[in-house]
């Protein structure tokens, strides 16, 4: 066991696990934050997106060891109010069926969205294909992306 | 307004058919249940006190509504779809309610199961009833307090009018409400008075999904719970012989390593090192029963579609002489493998067994089911269990199975400690309940441009055709029909996934309808149209479906979807088929991408009857169809000594985004009481688009998946 001080949501958080867990079950089972989800464990369908520095990672895979002093976003850090663009796009749009992936998805929408502000059709359908949704809720996903780029 | 008898008298209203009036008096108190729904869901202000009218709704002193929601939400959006049917009867504005998942309680609640598509439907009388007989008695207590006739008052927004404009809100008469007699009639609304109903209103999760806050199974986590990750057999037919823990004991974090019947728990302190653990056990397996490989399974299939069955599902007239004297036998074989469910959220199950009772919380589609099951296997009493429903990460029938509850019970139970169990991806894909692989023969007859004879017969694993798919068009109208259905048996463990049997069946049936329409020369939309209308005039009390209603849908895809003028470089297939109560069609467009069918666009025409939630409807039926394609084309489960293909989406191929077509939903518009969504857009996709690809290329798909056959 080790312990790491992380930077999550803005806030340090001390955990005193192994080298070896992934950030994916740091969250969910040390710091308590279960927004972020477990699909397959192997970086394969998307559902545990996370930003470390801004940029979409599977936490699945990435060992808290890794982390160091890198700023993580989770879904539960997106927003304050739950209001980020993409937050407000899904809402609009009804997006989830079963709800269980759409973290993954919001998470990967609103990293693509900051580098790419004005996306076409086919640049979301690129950026989004990494994120299994089951129910297949992608129309309303490819939606939604659509309509946060412009909010 | 219609008179509707409630069924509920003084007598039976303990042990209620389908709604119970008069909660207070039976005592409910679901406050103490659900207090983490009221928290967040929307930004109500909550009220200081609540008065329980019934066991579908309380009223709060400020106004405020709950209304439970008694079934599993899987994501077919009952939690929303089911307290929306209960609020417009009960009259009361929607942004005004607040909606609590109802636990496992079989005295208040008829059919807490998601499965069939039958929630909406199975469930729209008697949560009208719900709702019209609360507002009834509301009624009757402003009516009684003011000294007028009942009938002299209206409700608008739970609000009470009375003949010269008195009001008073639902929240001042709830005690004297609660106290009313429960109507033996109550009048509900004619359709054309609803405000809630047929209007699209948002998941009333929806901010919880989008804020990550702990919403489902897995997110359980409670006061000295343990985590557990179970090693099972590798192979179906394998069982444990011995198995050496010493170095999972080692992994930071196990707590203790459990054997239990042929399985091993490792039980830790959190989820990586239960994990780590399992990896590390050391098992020796043997043989138990034989082991099974998709080749033998092939084989034993291919040789029942030529045995006759003893007891067809249906038989009318003579194939056998209807082949005989035929112009033209058209015969072709379908097949499609195993299928695992994948919902994204693994199966999992919180358990506490201890002396004083059973806690069980989770996700499951038959609650009555987990806890009888955990019942006998623990001899305890059932009234010893209690169940909490969580919202569930998928379901597609996988859920229907409770073995992770009684994993959890047998675990917590023997480890003297609450635990949550976890399957991972690995075990969630290997420890299935498949779509049973199967195959059809199909037959039949032409003689004079007619068809004469209709044979088909169907071989599954573990598993066969059931209910009134033997008579769904065009059973009853060809003199000569025949309808069999063979099981292999294995020890591979089979159940219903998403629209069972018709998922395939459709596609036989559809794609065969086309080469049939082929050989008559006829257009498919126009033979279906017209061999419906010999339907029309059929005495056959099987037959379930409306020909009117399958019509309407058919005119209704044909028509959105231009059938018969696709632009130059456009093919278009067409399906139309009926399953689990409703009727849909569907219209797919392909285009030739360097020579190679891609699916671009699928219309869609339902008859679902009354649309209760437009937008939820909409997502389930634009779901449903991405789904039917996605499965189609990549679906795939082989077995190669017991073992499946494949354990985990790098080699299991589900459908994403960018092979996703777009879809066109249309809702036929009616007044008929509203059938299911969950399943019936499913099954008629993959047969239109096949269809299309034949238009396209010259080439007709038998086989699912059929990326193997386009990708080659």
């Amino acid at each position: 066991m080790a312990q790491y001080t992380l930077n999550i949501n803005g806030e340090q958080r001390t955990v005193d696990v192994d080298p070896d867990t992934p950030l994916l079950w740091v969250l969910r089972d040390d710091l308590k934050l279960v927004g972020t989800k477990y699909g397959c464990g192997v970086a394969q369908c998307g559902v545990c997106t996370v930003h470390v520095n801004g940029v979409a990672m599977r936490s699945c895979t990435f060992p808290v060891s890794g982390v160091g002093v890198a700023e993580v976003t989770t879904i539960e850090g997106l927003s304050k109010n739950g209001d980020h663009p993409v937050q407000k796009a899904w809402k609009q749009h009804d997006v989830p069926q079963c709800g269980y992936c759409q973290a993954g998805q919001i998470m990967t929408a609103a990293a693509f969205l900051k580098d790419n502000p004005n996306p076409s059709e086919k640049e979301i359908a690129a950026a989004m294909n990494g994120v299994i949704c089951r129910c297949a809720t992608y129309t309303q996903i490819k939606a939604a992306v659509k309509a946060a780029a412009k909010l | 307004m219609t008179q509707f008898k409630t069924h509920i008298s003084r007598r039976s209203f303990f042990k209620s058919t389908v709604i119970v009036g008069g909660g207070m008096l039976l005592g409910f108190n679901w406050l103490s249940s659900c207090m983490r729904e009221e928290d967040a869901a929307r930004a109500l202000v909550l009220p200081d006190e609540w008065f329980d009218i019934n066991a579908f709704l309380k009223i709060g002193n400020n106004g405020v509504v709950t209304i439970m929601a008694p079934n599993p939400e899987i994501g077919q959006n009952v939690k929303t779809s089911l307290p929306m049917i209960v609020a417009e009867e009960l009259d009361v504005d929607w942004n005004q309610v607040i909606v609590e998942q109802a636990p496992l309680n079989t005295d208040a609640f008829t059919r807490q199961v998601a499965g069939g598509s039958q929630s909406v439907r199975q469930s729209w009388e008697g949560l009208r009833k719900a709702g019209a007989t609360a507002r009834h008695m509301l009624v009757a207590a402003a009516a009684a307090r003011w000294g007028v006739d009942p009938a002299d008052c209206s409700t608008s927004k739970g609000v009470i009018t009375g003949e010269d404009g008195r009001q008073l809100r639902y929240e001042e008469v709830a005690t004297e409400a609660a106290g009313m007699e429960v109507p033996e009639e109550v009048e509900l609304k004619d359709p054309s008075e609803f405000k809630i109903v047929g209007t699209g209103h948002g998941n009333v999760d929806i901010e919880k999904i989008i804020t990550g806050q702990p919403l489902y199974g897995i997110d359980t986590q409670k006061e000295g719970m343990q985590f557990a990750v179970v090693l099972r057999p590798p192979a179906f037919g394998q069982k444990l012989v011995s198995f050496d823990d010493s170095e999972a004991r080692k992994v930071n974090g196990v707590t203790d390593v459990i054997r239990f019947g042929d399985k091993i728990a490792v039980l830790a302190k959190s989820t990586w090192p239960a994990i780590k653990g399992k990896k590390a056990l050391r098992a020796q397996w043997a043989v138990d029963t034989p082991l099974e490989s998709t080749a033998q399974h092939d084989k034993a299939m291919v040789d029942l579609l030529d045995k006759r069955s003893e007891e067809p599902m249906r038989k009318d007239g003579d194939v056998k002489k209807a082949f005989a004297e035929a112009d033209q036998v058209l015969e072709r074989v379908y097949e499609a493998p195993y299928l695992p469910h994948n919902p994204m959220e693994p199966m999992n199950f919180y358990a506490d067994v201890r002396e004083d009772g059973v806690e069980l919380t989770g996700p499951t589609q038959t609650p009555a089911g987990a806890r009888r099951e955990v019942a006998e296997l623990l001899g305890r009493n059932e009234s010893e269990i209690t169940l909490m429903m969580t919202r569930q990460g998928g379901g597609f029938g996988r859920r229907l199975y409770n073995d992770p509850a009684q994993e959890a019970a047998e675990i917590s139970s023997l480890a003297k400690s609450p635990v949550q169990l976890v399957f991972t991806r690995e075990d969630d894909m290997t420890a299935g309940t498949y779509r049973p692989a199967t195959k059809y023969k199909v037959r039949a007859s032409i003689k004079d441009g007619q068809i004469t004879g209709y044979h088909l017969t169907e071989a599954a694993m573990s598993s066969h055709l059931y209910g009134s798919i033997a008579h769904f068009f065009p059973a009853g109208i060809i003199p000569n029909f025949l309808f069999e259905a063979h099981a292999v048996e294995s020890n591979i463990t089979t159940g219903a996934w998403r629209a069972p049997h018709t998922n395939f069946h459709a596609f036989v049936d559809q794609s065969f309808f086309d080469e049939l329409a082929e050989a008559l020369k006829a257009d498919p939309v126009l033979l279906r149209l017209d061999l419906l209308e010999k339907v029309k005039e059929l005495q056959d009390d099987r037959i379930q479906y409306s020909p009117e209603r399958l019509q309407g849908v058919i005119r209704l895809v044909a028509e959105k979807g231009n059938w018969g003028k696709a632009p130059e470089g456009v093919y278009q297939g067409f399906s139309a088929y009926y399953c689990h109560n409703t009727h849909v069609a569907e219209l797919a467009e392909v285009v030739l991408n360097d020579g190679k069918p891609v699916l671009k666009k699928i219309y869609c025409a339902i008859d679902c009857g009354i649309v209760v939630n437009p937008l939820a409807a909409r997502n389930q039926a634009e779901g449903g169809i991405i789904d039917g394609i996605g499965h189609a084309m990549y679906g795939d489960l082989t077995f190669s000594d017991g073992q499946p293909s494949y354990n985990n989406f790098d080699t299991y191929r589900l459908i994403r985004m960018s092979e996703a077509p777009e879809v066109e939903v249309h809702f036929v518009e009616n007044d008929i009481a509203p059938t299911g969504l969950g399943e019936p857009p499913f099954p008629p996709a993959a047969p239109a688009f096949a269809n299309a690809v034949y238009k396209a290329t010259g080439k007709r798909l038998y086989k699912f998946p059929f990326v193997k056959e386009l990708e080659g």
